[in-house]
This record gives C-alpha cells, structure tokens and sequence, in this order.
C-alpha cells in the first residue's frame, strides 16, 4: 500500500511530495520498523484516523468565523472528513484553537486539552494563536502563542488564514498521522534515546 | 431646552460646578460629593429629562483620577457631559448612578477594574474583564508589569 | 377483598441549583460564561463572566498611532469591521477639520451598508442553527460568501481589511465593483424571500418567539440598549438618523420600529434591515462620482489637545468613539462605547422566569459578539 523509504522522501498515497511544503519536518517523524504485520495494520488505522478527524468546537474570536466559513458549502471541509463538530472534548480528536488566547482563557484550555483521549492533536489557526499576532506588543493579558499551553501539531499563520489555507492544515496534519506507527523500531545506538 | 439655560440650571443646583471649553457638548466639572444630587435632578425633573447614559469612562490623569459621564435626553435631544475629578490615588471613591441608571452597572465595574475607582453602594463591586487576585489596575498610567508586557 | 395500602409519597424538595454554560460552548457564540441559577426548568437568575477575550486594546491604543489604531478595531467587533473604521476615521477628520471627497463618502457608505448586510446573515445563520435548523446556517453563509468575494476583489481581504485611512480610503475600488454590487443586490433580494418561508413564518418559530424576552421602551433607554434590540422595543436610537454622518442626510431610508419588545421583533427589525440597506445601495451605486480616493494628509497625524466623540451605527448599535489627545502623536486616552457591552446588561433581566431552553433564544436575539464585550 505505502512505502516508506528515507532516500527517495515520503511516499503517501494521494498526497503528492512535491505539492507540499515543509516535508524536512515531516521525514523527522519517519521511525523505521515493524514487521509485514504490523506495518499492514499501521496503515490500516492510520488510514482510518486520518480521513475522520472530528474537532471541538472551539473558536475565540475572528478565526472562528473563518472557520465557520470553511464549514460553509463553498469550501466545505467535510470532505476531507471533518463532517461533524463535536461538542464534548471527551468525543472530539483535534482542538482546532482559532483565536487569541488570554491569561483567563488558557487553564480553561488546558482543562479542554486534558478530557481529550489520545490520539488527539491541535492545530493553532491564525497569527493569535500561532504567537500572539496583532497583541504581542504592549498588551498584559494575551499569552504569545498557545504552545505555551498544550503541545501543537500544526500551526496555520494569517489573519484571519483564508479558508484554503486551513485546508491545507489540515492536509498537512492528515500527513502527519498517516506516519504514526505503533511499534518503534530498536534504537542502534541506546544513548540517542 | 437650549444650552445657555441648561448651564444655569446646573450652576443653580452646585454652584462650585466649572464650566469647560469644550466645542461639542455642554461639559461640567463636580465635586465628587453633589455629583449624585446634580444627576437626580436632571433625571427627574420634566424639562431636562436626562434618561440616557450613552458612556461612562474613567481616566488617569497624571495627578489625578477622573470619571467621565456623557448624558442625553431622548425626549429633548440635548446632551450634557460631567467630570468627577478624584485627587486621592490610593484611595478613589464616587457615589455610584447605577440605581437611576442600570446601564452603569456594568460601566462602573469595568471602571473600578481597570482603574481602581470604588462606587459607594453599587451592590457587586468586583471585577469583571481581568481575575478576581489580579493584582493592579492595568489603565493606570503608573502600571507596571514585566512578566505580562512586551514594550515595542 | 384485599386492603388498599397507601405508602405515603415523600414530597421533593426544589431547591435552586447553578449550572454552567462554560466558556466553551457550542451556543453562546464566542467564549462568555453563563452562571445560570435554575429553579427545575426555570431561570431564576443569569449571571454572565466575561474577560476570557479582554485583550487590552484600550491600553495597546495608547501606544499606537492613529492609521495604526484603524487595524486594531477591526478586530473589536469583527462582524462590522468598516464600521468600526469609520468610527476611527471620521474622529480624525472631524478633529482635524479636514473635508473627504465625495467619492469617498459614497464608497465609504456602500460599504458600510455591505457590512451591515453581512453581519445580519451571519446573525441569521447562527440564529437559526441555535434553534435547532442547520439550513438556515448553509444557506445565510453561502450568500455571505458572495459580498466577500467582492470586497476581495477590492481591498484583498475577505473580512478584515482595514480600508478605510484617515483621509480617504487606502486605494481605489476595482473597475468591476459596480457591477458586481448590482448583480449581488439582484440575487440576494430572490434569495432572501427564501429567508421568510424557512424562518419567519414557520410555526415553530413563532411559538419560541413571541412573547419570549419582552423588553419595554423604558428599560431599554434605562439600559442604554441600542441597535436592533433597542429599535425592537420602540426606542427610536438609530444614529444614522439623530447624529447623521457619511451621506445618511441625503439618502432615503426608514428606520424600522417595532413595539412589543420580544424576541420576534427584533428578529424583524434585523430582517427589515437587510432590505433597507439594499435599498439604500441601489440609491448610491450608480451615481458615484469621479474624483481622488484620500485627502492630502500629512504624514503624521497628530490630533489638537482635547477631547472628541465620534458615534456611528454598527450592526449591534451605537458605536461610540471617545478619544482625550494631549497633542502627541498617540491618544492620551482611547475609549470604545461598544453596543454589546451594554446589550449583556438586560440578559439576566429579560431572561427571568423564563426556561433554559428560551435563554439560548434570547441570547440569540441580542446578537451578542463577545470581542465587542471584552475588547
């Protein structure tokens, strides 16, 4: 089905190498290992993981609205298998945070974050949530960057980012998942752990 | 009722009130303590019918601290504006409106957060944008915070 | 014959209990929470918590200048962000007395109106999908799209573009603008009898309407409501007829009023809107004169000491502007009269007695944008 192999670059199904960006991040994620077995059964969840990520709704401030938009049937993201928003973090997979998180706002999110069950990922939408964008300078309540909270897997700069280029976020974190392998391959080199 | 009648119905009510030169509205400056008496009147009395607080704002001055009121009358048009100058820092307190008005509720708690400034008998004074143990008042001119503001 | 035994029924107690409507949640349209105290169904009292978007922008404005002051209110209330400029724009002309062409009056208005437009279909959009109808958000926000297309076609940005400059605007419309707006008018006016058959005058609907939320003519000047939701209860408040700017003394439109104060009519209210902007539009459109796109500005603006208030008609209400200058080249002191602000005020007091079910129905009908609350 898939091939892995380091030399020639990532080899994903319908996602074409060379249309994206970024890909020296991605080969990062690439752990060989596992047998035939194992490595079916990677793809097959992985397969199943990354076409049916369902988010939180989750939306602070002006990318919200964009986000909405791109839920609208002109760019609708269903297609790519984000068909329900989910109103329980303890159902959703990814935390989409679209919008500026504040210093009142950010135990809020990390208590979002923890009632998620793994495998969850987040995707920071827009240039608030990527590092503060707009209030970085002389503002005392907003937090520059929500990596600073919870562990992100994606980050979409713009503001607001046009829908397409949440699209292609979120094409980027299907990649990533679509690496995920459950066994790790025996380290050569014990000290590199 | 027209402006020059206006000035002398609040000069007759407080006669410490100062008039200021001010091109688009009718502006005033109480002391803080006939500040209330000033306003029940002009709400209540039939030819000034002042029932619409349209902003409440609350400014540091430097020195001193300072709350501004921008009042109008729907049935007459006009509009009038006072000042309530508080000269201690530590300490600022003004009698509250939010009984005649119940638009100030809220107006008087973002005020008292971000500056600091107490409204006697307003009933829940507390904080209302930042957390209840924040401490400082971040509108005020002397604020510092290291850990918070990046300085461009 | 058997004996009937009666085993006595313990009576429950109802005690009042509080539950919260969190920050996150799929209704209150943005991040407010709801400490709603509840008597079984009843609401007994609703205590709002807001901060958790307070993002300082009063405090980050006295540091900037005046053009750069322009992007940080579109972020304020996003859904009218030209509105929100103008404000800005015209406390600077004013103070400095400088006069716009008309060119830019004209275009200023248009879009505007456009703006004014687009908030009530995204309004409607959520509205109805709060309520339990997923069509009504497809449909408000696929008719969204085409006045985005035409501001990007214009400006570049799909809904935050601070256009507007103090002076003018920031370059010229597209050749094509004209055209499109006509073409737009022409769909949306087929589009938005639609509106009225899925909504307006379903059953439904009006049973969860009428009489839910009344609020009379004097609580909402005492209040200070403003906008739709003022203008649903009777109070005659629309600035773009009391304190005119732009072109609002030249062109012709009504200001709608109703008078029973529930949530239906300000449902209305915002319905009517949305067709007299279109109205107002097509009387603009074709006569917009040729001439520059900005005034002659310096390059660095500085504003006379003193103070100034400037008041437009944003979607929600009366936007006000309150600015204090010492003379520099930043404000002393930058103050925002939101409409929503005041708007949350009367939530707690319409809602009472009421079940929970209603207070997402209100809450609706306030159309409430919460960055507009916190700043």
């Amino acid at each position: 089905m898939e091939e892995r192999s380091i030399e020639m670059g990532v080899k994903i199904k319908s996602m074409k190498y060379d249309e994206f960006r970024d890909n020296e991040t991605l080969e990062t994620f690439i752990k060989p290992g596992g047998g035939i077995l194992l490595s079916t059964l990677d793809d097959i969840i992985d397969w199943g993981r990354s076409n049916s990520v369902w988010p939180l709704t989750f939306a602070t401030s002006c990318c919200g609205i964009e986000m909405m938009a791109t839920g609208a049937s002109r760019h609708d993201f269903a297609r790519f298998g984000i068909e329900v928003y989910r109103a329980s973090p303890r159902q959703a997979d990814v935390i989409v945070v679209a919008g500026t998180i504040v210093n009142k706002m950010a135990p809020v999110l990390k208590r979002l974050y923890d009632q998620m069950s793994e495998p969850k990922f987040v995707i920071a939408m827009g240039a608030c949530a990527v590092s503060g964008g707009p209030f970085y300078y002389n503002c005392y309540h907003v937090i520059r960057g929500v990596d600073h909270v919870i562990p992100v897997d994606v980050y979409i700069p713009g503001c607001p980012p046009r829908p397409e280029a949440l699209l292609y976020g979120v094409m980027q974190l299907q990649r990533k998942i679509k690496l995920n392998k459950m066994v790790d391959a025996p380290k050569i080199n014990k000290s590199n752990r | 009722m027209d402006i020059e009648k206006l000035k002398e119905r609040v000069i007759t009510l407080v006669p410490e009130a100062q008039l200021e030169d001010n091109k688009q509205f009718v502006s005033f400056v109480i002391p803080s303590d006939k500040f209330r008496l000033v306003v029940e009147n002009l709400k209540s009395s039939e030819d000034t019918a002042f029932d619409y607080l349209f902003c409440l704002t609350g400014v540091d001055m430097g020195k001193d601290l300072m709350v501004v009121y921008h009042l109008s009358s729907t049935k007459y048009g006009h509009e009038i504006v006072f000042k309530v100058k508080l000269s201690d820092r530590e300490n600022p307190s003004v009698d509250t409106i939010s009984d005649l008005y119940r638009a100030a509720d809220f107006y008087e708690r973002e005020v008292y957060d971000l500056l600091g400034i107490k409204f006697n008998n307003h009933g829940d004074m507390r904080r209302i944008f930042l957390d209840e143990n924040w401490k400082g008042y971040p509108l005020r001119k002397d604020y510092i915070d290291e850990i918070n503001i990046v300085e461009l | 014959m058997k004996e009937v035994i009666h085993t006595p029924v313990p009576k429950v107690e109802e005690e009042e209990y509080h539950i919260n409507m969190g920050p996150q949640h799929p209704s209150t349209h943005g991040v407010l929470r709801l400490v709603v105290t509840l008597q079984g169904e009843i609401v007994k009292k609703v205590q709002p918590h807001c901060g958790y978007i307070h993002r300082g922008i009063e405090k980050m404005c006295e540091k900037d200048t005046y053009p750069q002051i322009i992007h940080l209110t579109d972020r304020m209330d996003y859904l009218s962000a030209h509105i929100n400029n103008h404000a800005v724009c015209l406390l600077v002309e004013n103070a400095l007395q400088i006069e716009v062409p008309e060119r830019v009056k004209y275009i200023r208005t248009i879009m505007d109106e456009l703006a004014r437009i687009q908030s009530h279909q995204l309004w409607w959009a959520s509205f109805g999908m709060d309520l339990g109808g997923l069509t009504c958000f497809f449909y408000g926000l696929r008719d969204r799209e085409k006045i985005l297309d035409i501001w990007e076609e214009t400006t570049g940005g799909r809904f935050l573009q601070s256009y507007y400059t103090p002076g003018g605007l920031m370059w010229d419309i597209h050749p094509d603008f004209q055209k499109n707006v006509k073409a737009f008018i022409k769909y949306f006016r087929k589009k938005i009898r639609d509106y009225d058959r899925i909504l307006s005058g379903n059953v439904i609907f009006r049973e969860r309407s009428i009489n839910v939320g009344p609020l009379s003519k004097e609580d909402a000047i005492n209040y200070a409501i403003t906008g739709p939701s003022g203008r649903g209860s009777g109070f005659s408040c629309d600035v773009r007829k009391h304190h005119p700017y732009a072109l609002y003394d030249k062109v012709d439109f009504k200001e709608i009023l109703y008078h029973e104060g529930d949530t239906l009519a300000r449902y209305l209210v915002r319905m009517d809107e949305m067709h007299e902007s279109m109205h107002i539009i097509e009387q603009l459109i074709d006569n917009i004169p040729e001439g520059d796109y900005t005034a002659k500005m310096k390059a660095v603006i500085k504003l006379p000491a003193g103070e100034y208030y400037q008041r437009v008609e944003s979607a929600r209400g009366e936007l006000g502007v309150y600015c204090i200058s010492d003379g520099n080249k930043t404000p002393y002191r930058m103050k925002f009269r939101t409409p929503s602000f005041s708007n949350l005020g009367v939530l707690d007091y319409i809602s009472r007695e009421f079940k929970i079910a209603d207070l997402v129905v209100i809450g609706g009908s306030l159309d409430l944008v919460i960055p507009d609350i916190d700043r």
